[in-house]
């Protein structure tokens, strides 16, 4: 690297290793950030109570954490994009509810009708895409509005009642255990995870991604189809939405309607405490898990130390305040 | 051999209300510069947009290397080989080096990205250039002419037979520009042919072999840039002569109006002292981090200094306070018209009436009558083209967008008046009117602080000239006693001298 000019040579060449080391340092701390946060969290709880490092209570938060860690994950796409989806909670309703009635009213296969589901989420997602792509609405207003239609159609499809009674197959995602006793849907998350952050990370599609969050303009000039790459984030934000949908099915065992109501919003915070700019360009899949994890522990941790409901709110405000906070302070202090 | 790169044949583009493009003609041979010249406006960045697939021709075709081509989109045109500059900084702060250069092709493996593939790719193209970066590091932090090579070697990574660059040495120092002409010397070796489009005239002639010149819409004139005299292409460009350019001052120098005394901020302004008169031009000179606009900053206020005092009239202004110093009658006309000078969605009246609304409203209510009628004056004082009020600054060209930034600050009468690099990327004519404000402010009695990148403005422009390096004063001298030579000078060192 050659100095700037102006600068002595000696001078530029210690400034350009300070800057190379501070560089690394900055990478670890935005890696290790969440993680701190989390383990400090874990360590109050673990002295606070007796109860939060048992392995039953940590697999409940694991499972508690699932729909929003599968929902988040999809979401993480999107904001890195530059974008926002707001449909996400309406969608786990939707695709819910499709489910049930693929299953009980039309007479299909379980597997079938979980296809269904899948593929209302990737529909909704597309119709996202369409709207933020060639209906150039803002990606706030596309995804309010789906939201809404969303939740309509969920309400519409079936009548407003819960459906339930499903096999057992389809409750194993939830009710069923793995190696170690550990339950079915927190594996499922992690795989997912460990796809999502290689997708983000080692593949085409996933680099665009952060190229088209960087700068769209400069995305597109440099031959990136953008209408082709938003319609396919917005679908995976779907697709994710619906997952997290039918584990939401399993675990109740009853497709309702009004599920998943102000679901986006602790979504948003889970990817944004995770470290995703909500301006674009940055963030990782690991982040997002980290960052639902803080938010299920502590609502977790808030229970166990019978703290209301109300309070964990307040709480759960705080911490995204306090996150986003220190993010920005870190990065300004370059 | 040369052969026909590219022909461009009865170009025609009309936009509702205007024809920007008018039977334009052009032809690209292979191994040459092509000089693309005319005032803003006059349909250049028109023209670039149609060969990129940006834009469509209404009319007219493009032969590319003799067979018929059209872009429907920008990848359809970097498929053919056409790679463009843009004027702006086009990278992905957030990504590598590597990324960036390979940005919308990078090296796969199914659908996995081929890192190896990847880092030895940048790595050749990067070296290829002769530029000195890892494939990993962060675009972030690097300098505007590492970018510069950024976007050169991403235009070498789609294999272009064409380059086209946008004004390539706006923000460049005069030994990076060198380095750029160097490059574009090899390519030309290998046969790539540039279309290139540039403002600063004095540099066409090293660069170019044959010039464009466009004026409304038409291309006035086509034929080899050593033909025409420096003055006979300004003429061709606006219809003006050279001693024009730069219209005559009378100012009367009177009291000193601002004292800055041992002003420090971060690394880049490491003590800065000077006074300022009324009615003096003081220039101010510097290569690329010689702190120039570090200096304007902490003097508004905009950046709180570390350290030192400025008194405008005899009262100290209270650092890191833009309002304070506006309110003590210094104004800033920013480096970044578009990200700091204006609020590019809002109308005309609306932004003149930005720093004002205090002394246009009354118990609260905006006074619109009032506003309309202060923008209207000064949109006849300073010959603002704009259609109405209400138009949106985003559409003004870049010469009338800049006057509005000065005339916001004329209502508060001020005393000061620190221009940062204002005829960036403003065509030759909109410059003249830059210079005729500055003349009128300057004879109205207003201390007038001019940072300049280039060297015949701030010659021509300055009563004095202060240079900076390395953010201090390496000198302040009378304009009058000044060549390019003795600031570049100052400015460069003695040892960077011999290096650039």
């Amino acid at each position: 690297m050659s100095p700037e000019p102006g600068e002595p040579t000696a001078d530029g060449t210690t400034e350009a290793l300070r800057r190379r080391v501070s560089a690394a340092g900055r990478s670890v701390v935005a890696q290790t950030g969440p993680l701190l946060g989390l383990l400090v969290l874990g360590a109050a709880l673990s002295i606070l109570t007796d109860r939060f490092l048992s392995f039953s209570n940590l697999a409940n938060v694991g499972q508690q954490i699932a729909v929003i860690s599968i929902v988040a994950l999809g979401a993480t796409f999107v904001i890195i994009a530059g974008g926002i989806d707001l449909s996400v909670g309406s969608v786990v309703a939707l695709s819910s509810v499709v489910f049930a009635l693929a299953f009980s009213n039309a007479g299909l296969a379980w597997p079938i009708a979980v296809l269904a589901a899948l593929g209302t989420g990737i529909a909704v997602g597309v119709v996202n895409g369409l709207f933020v792509t060639l209906g150039r609405l803002p990606a706030f207003i596309a995804t309010l509005a789906t939201l809404s239609m969303a939740r309509g159609l969920a309400l519409v499809v079936s009548e407003g009642r819960p459906i339930s009674g499903f096999p057992d197959e389809f409750r194993t995602i939830t009710s069923g255990r793995i190696v170690g006793d550990v339950p079915v849907s927190i594996g499922l998350t992690i795989v997912l995870f460990v796809l999502g952050g290689l997708a983000l990370r080692h593949t085409v599609f996933g680099r665009a991604v952060y190229a088209v969050g960087g700068s769209e303009e400069v995305a597109r000039l440099s031959g990136i189809r953008i209408v082709r790459l938003k319609v396919a984030i917005y679908a995976l934000a779907g697709f994710c939405a619906a997952v997290g949908g039918l584990v939401l099915t399993s675990r109740l065992n009853s497709a309702q309607p009004v599920a998943g109501q102000g679901l986006e919003l602790d979504v948003i915070a889970a990817v944004v405490i995770g470290g995703a700019s909500l301006s674009g360009g940055q963030g990782t899949a690991f982040g997002t898990l980290l960052g639902a994890l803080i938010i299920g522990v502590l609502r977790n941790g808030l229970n166990l130390l019978n703290v209301s409901s109300f309070w964990q709110q307040v709480a759960v405000g705080a911490v995204i305040a306090a996150a986003v906070m220190t993010d920005t302070l870190r990065r300004r202090r370059r | 051999m040369s052969t026909t790169l590219l022909s461009m044949r009865g170009i025609s583009k009309s936009f509702p209300g205007v024809r920007a493009l008018d039977e334009v003609s052009l032809e690209l041979m292979s191994g040459q510069v092509h000089v693309v010249v005319g005032e803003n406006g006059a349909g250049k960045s028109t023209l670039l947009k149609i060969l990129a697939g940006a834009y469509r021709a209404d009319s007219g075709e493009m032969l590319l290397a003799g067979e018929a081509y059209q872009a429907r989109d920008p990848s359809d045109a970097i498929a053919a080989g056409i790679s463009l500059i843009y004027q702006e900084d086009q990278l992905l702060p957030n990504l590598s080096v590597m990324e960036n250069v390979l940005l919308g092709r990078l090296p796969r493996n199914g659908p996995l990205v081929d890192w190896p593939a990847a880092r030895r790719r940048a790595r050749d193209l990067l070296a290829l250039l002769g530029v000195d970066l890892r494939p990993d590091a962060s675009v972030a932090r690097l300098g505007s002419a590492q970018r510069q090579m950024v976007e050169i070697a991403r235009a070498l990574a789609v294999q272009a037979r064409i380059i086209v660059m946008d004004e390539p040495t706006a923000s460049l120092s005069e030994s990076e520009i060198e380095r750029l002409f160097a490059l574009i010397g090899e390519l030309k070796q290998r046969g790539v042919g540039f279309l290139y489009v540039s403002h600063r005239l004095e540099e066409l002639e090293q660069v170019g072999e044959v010039v464009t010149v466009l004026r409304d819409g038409r291309a006035i004139h086509s034929g080899p840039l050593r033909d025409l005299t420096r003055d006979a292409l300004i003429r061709l460009i606006v219809g003006r002569t050279l001693d024009q350019y730069f219209p005559g001052r009378k100012a009367v120098i009177g009291e000193v109006v601002m004292h800055v005394e041992g002003l420090r901020s971060g690394d880049a302004l490491r003590g800065v002292d000077f006074d300022l008169r009324a009615g003096e031009v003081l220039g101010v000179a510097g290569l690329v981090g010689s702190g120039r606009t570090e200096m304007a900053r902490a003097i508004f206020g905009a950046d709180r200094a570390d350290a030192g005092r400025v008194t405008v009239s005899g009262r100290a202004l209270e650092p890191g306070s833009p309002g304070a110093a506006a309110a003590a009658g210094v104004a800033l006309v920013p480096e970044e018209r578009k990200t700091q000078g204006l609020v590019l969605e809002l109308s005309v009246v609306d932004n003149i009436a930005l720093p004002n609304l205090a002394r246009l409203s009354r118990f609260g209510r905006f006074d619109w009558t009032a506003a309309n009628a202060d923008a209207r004056g000064r949109i006849r004082s300073l010959n603002i083209r704009t259609r109405r009020l209400g138009t949106r600054v985003e559409e003004l060209s870049g010469g009338n967008q800049q006057k509005v930034v000065i005339a916001k600050w004329l209502a508060r009468r001020p005393k000061v008046l620190i221009f940062d690099e204002p005829t960036k990327g403003i065509d030759v004519g909109a410059k003249t009117e830059v210079y005729r404000v500055i003349n009128q402010l300057a004879e109205s009695g207003v201390g007038i602080v001019l940072i300049s990148s280039e060297l015949p403005e701030v010659l021509a422009m300055s009563d004095r000239i202060m240079v900076l390096r390395g953010g201090r004063v390496a000198a302040i001298v009378e304009a009058g006693d000044a060549t390019q030579e003795s600031i570049f000078e100052m400015a460069a060192g003695k040892r960077r001298a011999s290096v650039a």
